[in-house]
């Protein structure tokens, strides 16, 4: 098998890959219905015994506008064992067509890399391939310990969506790179990047999902509607803001990480350490809107809401970092080979 | 001793749990007061986060419009292409954002609103790490971690396991500040604090910003940067008269350049051979040091080399095509490498041949293309398939009249001044075209001389930088990196055990933990600690002691409000 195939069939799993993560899309969503419902059963039972139970209820529970009384206590989630919080059918599919997924993902990357007989990160490609294999692993890993099934959702939708960009638009032969990104800088510098891109998909899941729940527990009328019954069954503000941060604050450290050996490189290789290129331009409004976030966390009347919308901001820099810099600006980071 | 807290900051242990509010009613303000009131504003937390916001938002511009110091020449297009907008743009500074007065002000405020509140935070941290942990609260019922069991052991040796167990093997590095009392006869209590370090790292973040800002000031002040283009067996002298391009610092001084010479001994480059995209360059030179010693070394991309306190980076490459013009007189008017500048990928390149010094006649200009590889793909249409130089072919057209070279005004030498200056054409009137091959000698049309194209040797555009503070801005960096990384991973924990006699003899032990912020590893600490005290384990625990993990049963007593607002705040309470 020469490398010109080794390529085609890495191709061949991402494909294998996308398939494997869309049943996982399709079960992680069917899992957050069955919770929508039960969430949704738990209420009427709850509105049936409503007038024995208040006080009760009162003294034990969160009561909530539009609340399910215990179900929704996030102390219930990391161990599931309370009612109606086993294991179901669905989530087994998902875990598992993920797990098959992040193996096929892993495969394709290794044999990219072999193809082009490099790192596998060197341009928008293989960036994307890399970048959603990386928040694959964090969403097994949070998912680990925690019980939040729209993380499942908003990952592997995203990376589903990622990866049909990547394959249709944005593929490239396996190939050699240019003088310039002939580099170790390369598997440092990018590498780092990726991941921390990675990471910072998962928190900004988990501050969308923070930022509708809080939406619907102050009365918003289009989440109050049965649909979004699933939100009440999510873990709760303060831990969700909780996992947003740690995620966000390693992914803040690793960012910092890439611009400063973005910057050594660039000295390297350009003979300059920081000229203001797009990329570089944008890499450090992303460094400023998350930095803005960490302090947001800290000042009185911030915190909460307003911190979450930081959140969703430096995520959008990160996407437009990404799409809109090396497609459409001019710069020495054009990369993407298209 | 009253701890520096920055106005609206919300990120630390507040003791007596009371959010300080500002009072209802304003004073009058004096010009003192003024002054200080506005000192408290820019160096509020509020201010800081705005102007950080501010400063994202201003760096946006700069990546959208073409900025003079990358790219002069698509300013001046761009200039030329919207000649209402550019030049309302131009006034606001908006084609070198980065130097422009408002983003200057923006970053300039953030860092003195950042020493503002850094500075006066130093000095109550470096009192704080000086002072006692916080008393043993009275109740340990209502934290979220707690533990204890009865024991045979006294209170005293109770609290000296626990003060040991706390401070960790490492005498020098103790893992918690431990302060042990008597509280009342006989019953001792230990508390404990660690993370100090989250702090600690917090400054040294700030601080090493604002080292790396005063770094690259001083870098920008003293650099020098400039770019010379050396041909193939052709030498390059360390002068700023040597230079092609050059700009430094106002703190520059010429005299310090080191008067190192180099000389381009040969230059290699590898394509890929399907796609032709460059792989591999690499310039092989011989430097001179000014003690006269020669050493060979050789430049690559993401390889630089070190002479005389310079970088010398490899940042293009291309042909410079030797050529001899005759003139009328067939007297040798120039002879000499002629750099073509490369177009694409294939090196298609153009270049301009200026022959001022004719010994009869008109002044001659030769313009034209060089294919390194030509290759005839129609009847007089010639183009480069392959960037090496398998079949070198230039193609010329010729202009006689007067350069322009001696009005005094700077040329481009890559640009022919068409003013002054006639188009050799044939008899149809259609511009006359040469085609010279290496070897080949070609009459110019107009009996205006002839052209030998000699030789085809390679030439390197090498860039030339020194910048004294680099190790300065790469150590700050790096600072900042690891400030960062402790502040934002380093646990803030408070820990408090008390051993009480029972009155029968034997100590009830009784413990609780705190942490700021969420804390997976409370719990752990805690019963780690509890673990290494005498009688562990051998009689159960009265006390509660359940398997928390998650700050959500941390109860809301003012410890936690950096976490949330206060009406978000109340749900978690409510799960108690």
């Amino acid at each position: 098998m020469n490398v010109a195939d080794l390529g085609d069939l890495s191709t061949t799993l991402v494909w294998g890959a996308v398939t494997a993560y869309t049943v996982a899309l399709i079960a992680y969503t069917l899992d957050l219905a069955r919770l929508t419902e039960q969430a949704g059963s738990a209420a009427r039972r709850a509105r049936e015994t409503a007038s024995a139970a208040v006080t009760r209820a009162a003294a034990v529970g969160p009561v909530r506008t539009g609340g399910t009384g215990t179900l929704t206590s996030p102390r219930t989630a990391p161990g599931g064992g309370a009612p109606g919080r086993r294991t179901s059918k669905a989530r087994g599919i998902a875990r598992s067509t993920t797990i098959l997924g992040l193996a096929l993902q892993v495969a394709a990357v290794v044999l990219r890399g072999i193809a082009a007989g490099r790192t596998p990160w060197a341009n928008m490609y293989e960036f994307a391939l890399v970048g959603t294999m990386v928040a694959v692993v964090v969403l097994l890993l949070v998912l680990r310990r925690r019980d939040v099934p729209f993380l499942g959702v908003a990952v592997t939708g995203l990376t589903v969506l990622a990866l049909a960009v990547a394959l249709l638009v944005f593929y490239v032969q396996a190939d050699g790179v240019q003088p310039a990104l002939d580099s170790y800088w390369l598997v440092i510098h990018v590498g780092v990047a990726i991941t921390a891109a990675g990471v910072f998909t998962v928190a900004f899941a988990a501050s969308v999902l923070q930022l509708l729940r809080s939406s619907r527990e102050r009365g918003s009328g289009a989440l109050s509607r049965p649909v979004w019954r699933w939100l009440d069954t999510v873990p709760g503000l303060t831990e969700l803001e909780a996992l947003s941060f740690r995620l966000n604050a390693v992914g803040f450290v690793l960012w910092t990480f890439t611009v400063i050996a973005g910057a050594i490189w660039a000295e390297h290789a350009w003979g300059r350490y920081w000229g203001w290129d797009p990329k570089e331009v944008w890499s450090f409004v992303i460094w400023v809107v998350y930095a803005a976030y960490l302090h947001a966390r800290t000042t009185r009347g911030w915190a909460g809401r307003r911190a979450a919308w930081f959140v969703v901001v430096g995520y959008s820099c990160v996407l437009a970092n990404f799409t809109l810099v090396n497609l459409f600006f001019a710069g020495k980071h054009t990369y993407s080979g298209l | 001793m009253s701890i520096y807290r920055p106005e609206g900051i919300d990120d630390s242990y507040t003791n007596d749990g009371v959010t300080p509010t500002p009072p209802p009613t304003l004073p009058r303000l004096g010009a003192r007061g003024t002054v200080r009131w506005v000192w408290r504003q820019l160096t509020s937390m509020r201010v800081a986060l705005m102007l950080l916001m501010l400063l994202a938002v201003a760096a946006v511009p700069g990546s959208v419009l073409p900025q003079r110091p990358v790219d002069p020449a698509k300013v001046a297009a761009y200039l030329v292409d919207h000649p209402g907008s550019g030049a309302w743009l131009d006034r606001l500074g908006a084609f070198d954002v980065y130097a422009s007065v408002w983003f200057s002000a923006i970053y300039l405020l953030l860092f003195v609103s950042l020493i503002g509140c850094i500075l006066p935070r130093t000095r109550a941290h470096l009192g704080a790490v000086r002072a006692r942990p916080p008393r043993v609260p009275r109740r340990f019922d209502r934290f979220g971690a707690t533990g204890g069991f009865t024991t045979t052991s006294a209170p005293r040796e109770v609290a000296d396991e626990a003060a040991a167990a706390l401070r960790g093997p490492i005498r020098w590095l103790p893992r918690f500040r431990v302060d042990v009392r008597e509280e009342q006869a006989g019953t001792w209590a230990v508390s404990a604090e660690r993370g100090y370090l989250r702090e600690t790292g917090n400054l040294v973040f700030h601080l090493a910003l604002i080292g790396l800002i005063v770094a690259v000031g001083t870098g920008q002040f003293l650099h020098y940067r400039g770019q010379a283009i050396v041909v193939q067996g052709r030498g390059f002298a360390n002068a700023v008269v040597d230079y092609d391009t050059f700009e430094s610092g106002s703190g520059f001084d010429p005299a310090s350049l080191v008067p190192f010479s180099l000389t381009l001994d040969e230059f290699t480059a590898r394509f890929d051979p399907e796609t032709l995209a460059a792989r591999y360059f690499r310039a092989d030179v011989t430097v001179r040091d000014p003690d006269g010693s020669e050493r060979p070394e050789s430049i690559r991309v993401n390889h630089p080399l070190d002479a005389g306190g310079a970088k010398v980076y490899l940042q293009g490459n291309g042909y410079a095509p030797d050529v001899t013009v005759r003139d009328a007189a067939g007297e040798v008017a120039f002879a000499g490498p002629v750099p073509f500048v490369a177009a694409d990928d294939v090196y298609t390149s153009r270049g301009v041949i200026k022959v001022p010094d004719v010994s009869t006649g008109d002044q001659i200009g030769i313009v034209g293309f060089l294919l390194p590889t030509a290759l005839e793909t129609a009847p007089g249409l010639w183009r480069s398939v392959n960037p090496q130089p398998n079949a070198p072919l230039l193609v010329l057209s010729v202009w006689a009249g007067d350069l322009g070279l001696d009005d005094g005004i700077p040329q481009n030498v890559y640009q022919l001044d068409q003013q002054g200056m006639t188009q050799a054409v044939n008899a149809a009137a259609a511009p006359v075209t040469l085609y010279v091959r290496p070897g080949e000698t070609v009459d110019l049309p107009d009996g205006l001389g002839s052209i030998t194209f000699d030789a085809l040797p390679r030439f390197v555009a090498l860039d030339l930088r020194h910048d004294p503070s680099l190790a300065f801005v790469l150590a700050f960096a790096l600072a900042a990196l690891a400030g960062l990384a402790t502040s934002l991973f380093t646990p803030r924990r408070r820990v408090w055990v008390r051993a009480a006699p029972d009155g029968s003899g034997r100590t009830v032990i009784t413990a609780a933990a705190l942490a700021r912020g969420d804390d997976l590893g409370l719990q752990g600490e805690l019963d780690r600690v509890l673990d290494a005290l005498p009688g562990a384990g051998v009689l159960p625990t009265a006390a509660e002691s359940d398997d928390v993990t998650d700050n959500d049963d941390v109860p809301h007593d003012g410890l936690h409000d950096d976490l949330y607002d206060d009406d978000a705040m109340t749900a978690p309470e409510a799960n108690r």
